[in-house]
């Protein structure tokens, strides 16, 4: 799972305030930064939220991102996730074409991929998958083949890979100003 | 103890030291105004909000300590916003206190209600709605510290109307209470022992150095670290628009201000440095002009208390993230022992060109308007010590930084990042009213004046007698030089009009004393009268030849090698690029 170098995964752990998401999207679009994808929850304390952010970082330096967003106040830190230092995951959801003729080849493709088929219904069927992005991008590219009609990707969320023989190379940054 | 969140409110600011607001009520912020007639904080009646904001602005110039301005929820917050902004770019330590719509109609478009949370975001450090009346002492003096400490800046608190109406617990947050509840934000003052080895070793092999100083070195206060370092190494230093004063002009080794008005040795040691020492500076494009080759042979040492300065425009060989005063100072130490590098080529380079190329403008042919830049000087000379000069933005403004002459820190108000047109007068009031100990010219142009001058109401009414000398060409000068000499000559909105509006009938229509003043000869005395007024503001009506530009210039996304002098200076006749 080769790290692209035109994106990469910041897990940023940010005040759990009001507005702490548009203080966060609003910085990017004001410096024009961009945001690929992103997801937000509450972590285990319940003072703090984690964001996880894919950002290009074609035309922007990631220093400079995580600089400006250091600035803002309710954030408190930031991991920078390298795809080959990090677990990513993002989950799927795709109803799909599945008239009586084609419906087999679906169910097998969702069988292949360990996904799951969530609702069924006369001619479609809603199948989800859990998984490491690129993966949900050959699944998505398969589907397409029988009919996508709605389709609902989460953004990824991520963890540093746990210590087994190196430390990880997870570059948690002091704060500053 | 129980007060109301309003009471709770002017309590805070009270515990903050604050002195003075400056501000204008209405519906949602009104539960506030009742305790403020038994506060000791002098409250300041402004015309415009706009006015409040600048005010506060000014009065932070000048003390280094945070203007407080106060106005009421929707239209008058939106009024904050060029403040709010121009303080931000400038790092100007602010609190805007805005009224809110109560709480249970925030959302359903109440009558003035706006987002103001929402709408200045991105022009302030920091902005929280008050939800709790409990809150009131926290947020407060968490908004002091942060807009003072760091990078300082403007930050907003938005209070609801019943939040100011509702019983509030009083109690009072200690240091580390503040601290635990700001957990990302730790600023970074001390700089990095090894960059600061690093930084000694460039400066000690450097041969052609320059100190390249920026607003950051009055922020923290470094003007005394700054000219010992500048002594200890034997560097010149450029002050930058923001960092007048923080060197003084009289010093030998003062160069005066770099960038697009720049003096021509201030540009050009710059372009042939071989270290530059940028230090509270942001290689701002007013500075760099075309970043692709500015200063090409330097090494860059980049001192700033903000980290996403460093490497932002110009990639630094020594980035060090720390307060400028303790920076400078730890630099200056690890320089100890060391022999100052011999700068006597260099010295003789940078004082040719100090020689060749001084400021100039062309005296005046019979029967011409006064030129501006006569004006400054005689001002400039006719100062009583101690002056502190504002201006607004245009031509008026590079003239008023190009022939003045700083001594001290802390003597020049003017808006440099956000380039706010009007800035000069609401931003002397303030400066008075934070100095009251010292004379304030705010220099203006027409245009700029036609903007704020309402708050020449103010400055009467509450005898605050700042001094105003409107260089008043007729025209929106800068764009006018601009359509000359980029637009051949084609003028496109840019004429005011020299006696629309009679600027001296409106100056005393607004309780100030007004002057006029055509004639070279007219203008020392009249100067010297407008010196001796204390007991009301006083505006002088300076006629000036329309025809004069700010030289030297760079053109907007020129390079600084190729700086257009003063057509009088250069003997292979026009430069322009274009």
């Amino acid at each position: 799972m080769p790290a692209s170098p035109s994106h990469q995964t910041l897990s940023v752990l940010v005040e759990n305030r009001t507005g702490v998401l548009a203080r966060v999207s609003g910085m990017f679009a004001r410096r024009g930064f961009n945001i690929i994808s992103l997801a937000v929850a509450p972590t285990d304390d319940e003072r703090f939220s984690r964001i996880n952010l894919v950002i290009d970082v074609e035309d922007t330096s990631v220093e400079q991102i995580t600089k400006q967003l250091f600035k803002l106040v309710h954030v408190v830190k930031i991991s920078e996730l390298h795809a080959s230092d990090a677990v990513e995951r993002e989950l799927l959801m795709a109803t799909v074409e599945a008239r009586a003729d084609q419906r087999g080849q679906v169910i097998e493709l969702v069988g292949v991929f360990e996904g799951k088929i969530v609702d069924v219904g006369t001619n479609h069927l809603t199948v989800m998958l859990a998984g490491d992005p690129e993966k949900l991008d050959d699944f998505e590219d398969l589907l397409r083949l029988h009919g996508i009609t709605e389709l609902q990707r989460t953004g990824r969320v991520a963890l540093p890979k746990l210590d087994r023989s190196a430390p990880p190379r997870l570059r948690a940054q002091g704060k500053a100003s | 103890m129980k007060l109301t969140g309003a009471q709770s409110l002017i309590k805070s600011l009270e515990m903050e030291q604050v002195e003075v607001v400056f501000g204008l009520p209405g519906g949602c912020i009104l539960p506030a105004y009742d305790p403020i007639l038994d506060s000791p904080i002098r409250h300041i009646l402004v015309r415009h909000e706009q006015g409040a904001g600048h005010m506060a602005e000014g009065y932070a110039h000048v003390t280094g300590r945070p203007g407080v301005a106060m106005v009421t929820s929707g239209p008058a917050a939106t009024n904050l916003v060029t403040p709010l902004c121009d303080a931000y770019m400038d790092s100007v330590p602010m609190i805007a206190i805005t009224g809110q719509v109560s709480r249970p109609v925030i959302g359903t478009d109440g009558f003035q209600e706006c987002d103001t949370v929402g709408i200045t975001r991105s022009v302030t450090k920091h902005n929280e709605l008050i939800m709790e009346p409990d809150d009131i002492p926290l947020l407060v003096r968490q908004a002091f510290r942060l807009a003072t400490t760091g990078r300082p800046g403007p930050v907003l608190l938005d209070v609801p109307k019943d939040v100011l109406q509702a019983p509030a617990e009083w109690s009072w947050p200690g240091d580390e209470e503040v601290a635990a509840s700001l957990p990302g934000y730790k600023p970074t003052a001390k700089g990095h022992p090894r960059m600061i080895k690093e930084a000694a070793r460039l400066i000690a092999e450097a041969r052609r150095p320059v100190i390249y100083a920026g607003g950051g070195i009055l922020k923290s206060r470094a003007a005394e670290a700054l000219r010992q370092l500048a002594e200890r190494t034997g560097a010149p230093v450029v002050t930058t628009l923001m960092a007048r004063g923080a060197f003084p002009d009289d010093h030998p080794l003062c160069l005066g201000m770099p960038g697009m008005h720049g003096n021509y040795t201030a540009i050009t040691a710059m372009q042939k440095a071989d270290l530059l020492i940028a230090l509270g500076t942001r290689f701002d494009d007013r500075v760099t002009g075309k970043v692709g080759s500015f200063a090409p042979d330097a090494k860059v040492i980049h001192v700033d208390i903000d980290p996403a300065e460093l490497g932002k425009i110009r990639q630094p060989d020594v980035p060090i993230v720390g307060d400028c005063r303790q920076v400078i100072g730890e630099m200056v130490r690890a320089l100890e022992g060391t022999e100052p590098a011999d700068l006597h080529d260099w010295k003789s380079q940078i004082s040719g060109w100090q020689e060749r190329f001084p400021l100039h403008y062309d005296a005046p042919a019979e029967g011409d308007a006064l030129k501006p830049q006569y004006v400054m000087e005689v001002l400039r000379d006719s100062a009583p010590a101690g002056t502190i000069l504002a201006s607004g933005v245009g031509q008026h403004q590079m003239w008023a930084s190009q022939y003045w002459r700083f001594t001290e820190p802390y003597t020049w108000v003017n808006s440099g990042g956000l380039g706010t047109m009007g800035f000069s007068i609401p931003a002397a009031i303030g400066a008075k009213v934070g100095r009251p100990d010292r004379t304030v010219w705010a220099v203006d142009g027409d245009g700029c004046f036609q903007m704020t001058a309402q708050e020449l109401v103010t400055a009467s009414s509450e005898r605050i007698p700042i001094k105003v000398a409107i260089l008043n060409n007729a025209y929106l000068g800068m764009v006018r030089q601009w359509q000359e000499m980029f637009y051949e000559e084609r003028y496109s909105e840019v004429y005011l009009s020299p006696d629309l509006p009679d600027y001296v009938k409106w100056a005393e229509a607004m309780g100030c004393a007004g002057f006029r003043v055509e004639s070279p000869e007219e203008v020392e005395p009249i100067i010297a009268k407008a010196n001796s007024i204390d007991d009301r503001p006083v505006v002088i009506d300076f006629r000036t030849d329309a025809r004069e530009k700010v030289f030297p210039m760079v053109p907007a996304g020129a390079s600084n090698d190729d700086v257009v002098v003063h057509p009088a200076q250069k003997p292979g006749g026009e430069r322009l690029v274009q």
